[in-house]
């Protein structure tokens, strides 16, 4: 009882300044509606179950603390790509930096405008899909970001669109802390494809949710910035439809604590959700956290989860993934696997991969490993004249790739392999 | 009429389990009561109660003082709720803590003196208190040689030892079997030395309960360098109403030694629930081995969930020197509720541990059950075995740690668990924690659905076998993992047991 006052008089405590921004009469609800969901839930402490392995304090804490500024030699991702760029300056929408956003089969709106706008479609999905991923396991960091967010943007996907979105996330001020909120909409039989690129913040908070009608389609491409003292918690809220497709893969490189959350409601019969993600750490100082949650309330649908850490000099990675097969759910074909890779004695992955399953036609699978390089492999190449370097990135680029191919599209993964390949050997 | 003779059965799982898990979970034969008379303390639980349980074992004041301060502790805290099990909420105060059958007011000089009561039904229950060799019901055992077939046991009735069966015999080998209460009051050095070093008093809710007012349960020090000659066992019956058990068991085994050790259990069946709330704590110390196996069958409440025993169970091995080994087997087929993980402590270079469970829950029942291995001394090595079967409308929770600390250089683990579900009402669940803290240490984790493989199925028929025969080689004998860990003296189980496959498992 007493710890749970406690964690209740610190809420109150770090939300008595807050205000709300303000719009219209439904977004002012939503926000109204979840900030009182955080003051029920209290905000997370590294002694709830959910935040075991990664300390929340510095994502809950008042002030962001500081994060150096730093210089991506590497040039933008994806500049080969024809997309629709939007760019947010330490979380503020920048119009002059991005394209016009008027592309075929998209209707792409700023936040702030379309909750100004009393009847609008993203009503229906902003702070709702979050809501609903709140039971069983309470997230209040996503309420606080429904409740909070002072930017973002509003996408409706009505047919195929003509070219995939890319959020594009600087990072400018060393002391900046992002709340950002996008909502995705994919009509029936529509199809997207949203890439999402930086670091954006010294402390960044994002909610996605994505809402997907019967047979849509949504591709998800993420590349989170390599400055190394950045903080970042995102939650990723989606609802698949019957025959609706969800395919996710996240890349991070760097950042003193990741915090990357995926929680999917499939609720239509026939729908294929995929979550993969790799990440790459290096140093006592970086911590790297997925969390995901796969909820199968229809007939015949597929889960995979696939997430792969490479960790060095004294990394931590997290995995908490969940399999929920509710009654009914029969012909339920779920999978997960974590794997760390630990390159060396100091690093760690702490893992809790999770079924829970209530049909009985159903196969669901989940592994997870941990261990060193495969010394034997590395002798192999070795023998062949490889330099022991070489050899370790090489294998190393071969345990990911099993995550990498989550990506359908070639031309992304494939440049996202080099912008890993480019990783190993800098730090090698 | 169990809930498994109205449900559905999915293609794919194997009739043979169906009827087998029926036959072990669906009929409890051991339902009967005792007609005894009994002494018991006032209901409820305070200091006055815990001194009056001290008193009747005759303890020493360090002990009377030792559980006061477990009960002080204890009213500060709370019952855990994290596990995936629901039952109403326990009233403390309306259970007795002490109930001991009147005979045994003038404990029985030997076994010639227990209440023939008392004896018939432990004869009833196949558990013969006589010192004779023969396994009661186990079939083949005539044929083993009179050395390999004896089997000492402490029968605990209620919350007294009735008696200790061979403990001439295995004194003449130096190894001391006895109740716990016999111990604290003959053996207090080797009591007061290990008693709480591996479950503290202040361990968990129920522990600390126990540390209060355990009443009764074994104790075996093997000393250095000996095999202990014959197996050891304990088996627990609860038979008055409105009593909790709570045993202690202490196992010591000491350098070099090795021990096999039982436990069986079994109570009426009533309306109300019990509450069962056991801890047993082993020390190995250098080169020891200690084989710990079970087969848990409380009575489990009716198909409505009514009655049954509430089994809140703590129990852990400390592998203190290195080399020392252990191994759980667990066969679970009773209780309302189970909560209950027997763990591992690798502390010492190269210590082994290994935990071999089957769980079987029907109707209501729910188990939430596993294990936790705790690697930290180098090189050491465990292995986690773990089959879950939820029927009618039982849940069945696989909880687990595997903990590499930074020290713990070079150490392997390797997990499987396998859920079944018959029928559509019930629930598997599997939680896993896997920590990993040193790069040398390999960890493997996997839950996975064992359908036959296609390529190994067409392997067999090319080489002209019929696709029965070859379903049949290739499927993995879904419990053999297990039964191969089971003793001899539970071949009546595992008789039963042989019949499950994992076949159409889900996870």
């Amino acid at each position: 009882m007493a710890l749970a006052k406690l964690k209740m008089d610190a809420t109150q405590a770090r939300l008595a300044d807050v205000v709300l921004p303000d719009g219209a009469a439904w977004g002012n609800a939503a926000r109204a509606d979840a900030l009182a969901r955080v003051q029920a839930m209290g905000l997370p402490t590294k002694r709830d179950e959910y935040w075991k392995y990664t300390d929340p304090a510095s994502l809950v804490a008042h002030d962001a603390p500081k994060a150096a500024l730093f210089h991506n030699d590497e040039g933008p991702l994806f500049t080969a790509v024809d997309r629709v760029r939007v760019v947010f300056v330490d979380g503020v929408f920048d119009a002059d930096a991005s394209d016009d956003l008027r592309a075929e089969g998209l209707e792409i709106e700023r936040l702030s405008d379309a909750m100004k706008t009393d009847i609008h479609w993203a009503k229906d999905v902003y702070g709702v899909l979050e809501t609903r991923g709140q039971t069983p396991v309470a997230r209040p960091l996503a309420a606080l970001n429904t409740a909070l967010a002072t930017d973002g943007v509003v996408i409706r996907v009505t047919g195929k669109a003509s070219k995939p979105v890319n959020l594009i996330y600087l990072h400018q001020d060393e002391n900046s802390d992002a709340i950002l909120h996008n909502v995705v909409k994919v009509e029936a039989g529509a199809e997207v494809t949203l890439l999402e690129t930086g670091p954006a913040a010294a402390r960044f908070s994002k909610a996605l949710e994505v809402d997907i009608a019967d047979g849509g389609t949504f591709h998800h491409v993420r590349a989170q910035g390599r400055d190394h003292e950045r903080r970042a918690v995102t939650h990723c809220f989606a609802r698949l439809g019957a025959a609706a497709t969800f395919k996710s893969f996240t890349l991070t490189f760097n950042g003193v604590l990741t915090r990357n959350e995926c929680i999917l409601e499939i609720v239509g019969n026939d729908a294929v959700a995929h979550v993969a993600g790799a990440c790459v750490g290096d140093g006592k100082d970086f911590h790297h956290d997925d969390t995901v949650f796969v909820t199968h309330d229809a007939v015949n649908c597929e889960s995979r989860q696939v997430f792969k850490k490479v960790l060095r000099n004294g990394a931590t990675g997290v995995f908490q993934g969940k399999i929920l097969v509710k009654p009914g759910a029969q012909k339920t074909d779920g999978y997960q696997i974590s794997q760390a890779l630990l390159l060396d004695d100091d690093s760690q992955f702490l893992a809790k991969p999770e079924l829970e399953i209530y049909a009985d036609d159903v196969a669901c699978s989940h592994g997870s490993t941990s261990g060193a390089i495969d010394e034997t492999a590395l002798f192999y190449l070795r023998s062949r004249g490889v330099s022991h370097n070489e050899a370790r990135n090489l294998l190393t680029l071969s345990f990911v790739a099993e995550a990498l191919e989550e990506i359908a599209d070639d031309t992304l993964a494939d440049e996202l392999r080099d912008r890993l390949e480019g990783w190993l050997s800098r730090h090698s | 009429m169990t809930a498994l003779d109205v449900t559905e059965v999915k293609e794919g799982v194997d009739q043979e389990t169906v009827d087998a898990v029926k036959e072990l979970s669906g009929n409890y034969k051991y339902g009967w009561e005792t007609e005894i008379e009994m002494d018991y303390a006032p209901k409820g639980v305070n200091p006055d109660i815990v001194r009056l349980i001290s008193s009747k074992n005759e303890e020493p004041e360090w002990m009377t003082e030792w559980r006061l301060s477990a009960f002080a502790r204890w009213e500060k805290i709370k019952e855990p709720t994290w596990a995936m099990v629901n039952y109403p909420d326990i009233d403390f105060q309306d259970i007795y803590y002490y109930a001991r059958p009147k005979s045994m007011e003038v404990k029985p000089k030997s076994l010639d003196d227990v209440d023939p009561k008392l004896l018939a039904t432990y004869a009833k229950l196949g558990i013969p208190l006589k010192e004779q060799a023969i396994l009661a019901g186990v079939e083949g055992a005539e044929d083993i040689p009179a050395e390999g077939r004896k089997v000492a046991v402490d029968a605990v009735f209620d919350s007294v030892s009735v008696g200790t069966t061979f403990q001439a015999e295995l004194k003449k080998a130096g190894v001391i079997f006895c109740s716990i209460s016999e111990a604290i009051r003959e053996h207090p050095e080797l009591v007061k030395k290990y008693l709480g070093t591996v479950v503290p008093a202040s361990d968990n809710f129920y522990a600390t309960l126990n540390s209060a007012v355990f009443s009764d349960g074994s104790f075996v020090y093997i000393p250095p360098g000996v095999r202990c000659p014959m197996e050891l066992s304990t088996y627990f019956r609860i038979n008055a109403e409105n009593t909790g058990q709570f045993e202690r068991t202490l196992i010591i085994a000491d350098k070099g030694s090795y021990v096999s050790y039982l436990e069986g259990c079994t109570a009426p069946k009533r309306d109300v629930a019990q509450l069962h709330a056991a801890v047993v704590e082993i020390i190995i110390e250098e080169d020891a081995e200690v084989k710990y196996s079970t087969v848990q069958n409380w009575y489990p409440g009716d198909e409505n969930g009514v009655g049954g025993i509430y089994n809140f169970v703590t129990k852990r091995a400390d592998c203190r020197g290195d080399r020392a080994k252990v191994m759980w087997t667990q066969v679970e087929t009773g209780s309302a509720v189970t909560w209950k993980y027997p763990s591992c402590i690798l502390r010492g270079d190269d210590s082994q541990g290994e935990f071999y469970s089957i769980a079987i829950a029907n109707n209501m029942q729910q188990a939430d059950t596993g294990t936790k291995m705790v690697h930290l001394g180098k090189r050491t090595k465990s292995r986690i075995v773990s089959k879950g079967i939820s029927a009618g409308k039982a849940q069945n929770t696989y909880r687990g740690l595997v903990s590499m600390h930074p020290k713990a250089k070079e150490s392997r683990n390797y997990t499987q668990c396998d859920s079944l579900l018959i029928g559509d009402k019930c629930g598997a669940h599997t939680v896993p924690y896997i920590e990993v803290r040193n790069n040398s240490s390999r960890v493997e984790h996997e839950a996975t659905t064992s359908k036959v493989d296609d390529d190994q199925l067409f392997y067999c028929r090319s080489r002209g076998m019929d696709e029965e025969e070859a379903v049949a080689l290739v499927v993995n004998g879904f419990c053999k993992e297990v039964l191969q860990a089971l003793p001899m003296e539970f071949a009546m189980e595992a008789q039963a047991l042989v019949a499950i496959s994992l076949e159409g498992s889900v996870g």
